[in-house]
């Protein structure tokens, strides 16, 4: 594997570039989790205010 | 003009009766000064080098110490809903209310700029810039400081709050307010210097009233 | 009631704009950062001066882009909030905040990391990073005035304010940065990313900058929607709390 290898290795700037994306990729992926779970859990109490509520807004 | 005059006078009495505030600006910078060769070491050299930007640097963070007292005791006892129904518009009390702040956190630093050149070892012909660039560049400190105060006013603890959303605001007139005094110090031509720290003050001036207003009119309703 | 109405209307009428657009922003971005990566890492040569590492460049620079762009947002936003008091700017202004703060993160850790082979230390005040470390603390305070209120709205309306003074300052800011960093010119300076890029650089970098955007405005959608149903939770408890017997008495 020693084109996997070249590759890696990034012409010896490897440990910068791989750190440098991982580091973006890290903070976009958990940005990307938290705000997908903040919005799944505010829907399920959406739908338990709206069952909970008097149904007055029937549109 | 006896709205503002009668700001001012009330504005401070007020600092004068806290007393510890009033003094703790100067003792702050003077104390702030007295650290720096304890933390920078004694070398005049390295002293005399970062001289103007440190004086500058200190009198920023100086003039932010007190940013909790220009709005915020006044919202707290409703004395503000007095003063802006009294003032010709709220324009003209957040002028005034910049201009107390810069007597009590601008102007001493302008008294003591020789004390601090002396301090740090800045030559002599240091000094009457380091005066004249503090003395220019002090009150869009105080008017940018007064816009931070106003939008924290009914913030209990609201100083840190206030000192960190205006001091990267303040950010162009510490560039040029040192640049000032260290070209000055170099040698070099440096009147254009001066003139871009007045032409800030001078905006300050126009733009803080409007902003003020803003943001006296947004954490108020 | 009808100003009421419409208050809820625009709020629902983007909502049912947004929602089915999203998983077509969400693959769009997929595809570009893809894409970018393939070209970046892979196809794109190495600079003849940095080396393979300026592909730090296809995250540093979009990133930084965005991080820009983000702000741009949220002064117009807030803009728009202050003068026609659009109930949905407010929550865009707000949604943007913590987005622009991560992309600003993004920016200026990468161009750390960019910055130690290139100029031998992890840090150097030159002016875009400094610039972006400015920008970052403008973010911050944005953020920290917003909730520093115990009604959400007035720390919305004041956090307005801060957001427009900061739009009107910010190219003074940069201007006084720019020209102070000439003044104390570093000894060794590089430029990122200079005007005269090769072409096969140039493919990775836009087609980053266009998956970074679109994964920007996903984001903000995410957010907005979290924060409309967040604000239609409260406002159902409130009339609920209204209406049950327990507070006629």
């Amino acid at each position: 594997m020693p084109e996997l290898g070249a590759f890696l290795a990034m012409g010896g700037y490897g440990a910068y570039v791989w750190s440098a994306y991982a580091i973006t990729g890290l903070i976009l992926g958990l940005l990307v989790v938290a705000s997908l779970r903040a919005r799944r859990s505010m829907r399920a109490n959406l739908d338990e205010a709206e069952q909970a509520s008097p149904r007055r807004r029937a549109r | 003009m006896t709205f503002v005059r009668a700001v001012v006078e009330r504005d401070l009495k007020l600092y004068m009766r806290g007393v510890v505030d009033l003094i703790g600006v100067w003792m702050f910078f003077g104390i702030a000064i007295a650290m720096l060769p304890l933390s920078i070491g004694p070398d005049p050299d390295i002293l005399s080098r970062i001289a103007p930007g440190a004086a500058w640097a200190i009198a920023l963070l100086a003039s932010m110490l007190s940013l909790e007292r220009v709005f915020a005791p006044d919202q707290l006892d409703g004395s503000l809903d007095l003063l802006l129904l009294h003032a010709p518009s709220a324009h003209v009390l957040v002028l005034a209310k910049g201009f107390a702040h810069w007597l009590v956190t601008g102007l001493p630093f302008v008294v003591l700029a020789p004390v601090a050149a002396i301090a740090l070892g800045m030559e002599l012909r240091g000094v009457l810039p380091l005066a004249g660039a503090l003395l220019i560049g002090t009150p869009a400190l105080s008017l940018i400081g007064t816009v931070g105060a106003a939008l924290t006013a009914p913030l209990r603890r609201g100083g840190i709050l206030a000192a960190l959303i205006v001091l990267p605001q303040t950010i162009p007139v510490l560039i040029f307010g040192t640049a000032a005094v260290s070209e000055t110090l170099m040698g070099r031509d440096s009147g254009a210097y001066f003139s871009v720290l007045g032409a800030f003050t001078l905006a300050a001036l126009a733009l803080a009233p409007y902003a003020g207003n803003a943001a006296l009119r947004a954490v108020r309703s | 009631m009808a100003k009421a109405l419409h208050r809820l209307a625009n709020p629902a009428r983007f909502l049912r704009i947004a929602s089915p657009l999203l998983p077509w922003i969400a693959a769009g971005a997929a595809v570009c950062m893809g894409l970018g990566l393939w070209f970046g890492l892979v196809e794109s040569p190495p600079d003849y001066q940095q080396g393979d590492a300026a592909r730090i460049m296809y995250v540093h620079v979009p990133a930084a882009w965005n991080a820009l762009a983000g702000y741009a947002g949220l002064a117009i936003a807030s803009a728009i909030a202050l003068v026609w008091r659009h109930p949905l700017a407010l929550v865009a202004a707000r949604c943007i905040a913590p987005i622009g703060a991560c992309f600003t993160v993004i920016a200026i850790a990468t161009g750390s990391i960019w910055g130690h082979p290139m100029w031998g230390t992890w840090w150097v005040w030159d002016a875009r990073l400094t610039s972006v470390v400015v920008l970052l603390f403008l973010y911050l305070g944005y953020i920290a005035l917003l909730h520093a209120f115990d009604e959400q709205e007035t720390g919305e309306r004041a956090a307005t304010v801060l957001a427009l003074i900061g739009a009107v300052n910010l190219p003074v800011i940069k201007f006084s940065v720019d020209w102070w960093n000439t003044l104390h010119q570093p000894a060794s300076i590089l430029r990122f990313g200079g005007p005269s890029i090769d072409p096969a650089m140039l493919l990775p970098l836009m087609l980053m900058a266009g998956g970074f955007t679109l994964l920007f405005a996903y984001l903000v959608i995410i957010r907005m929607q979290t924060e409309l149903a967040r604000r239609r939770v409260m406002a159902l408890r409130r009339t609920a709390l209204a209406m049950s017997p327990a507070s006629d008495a």
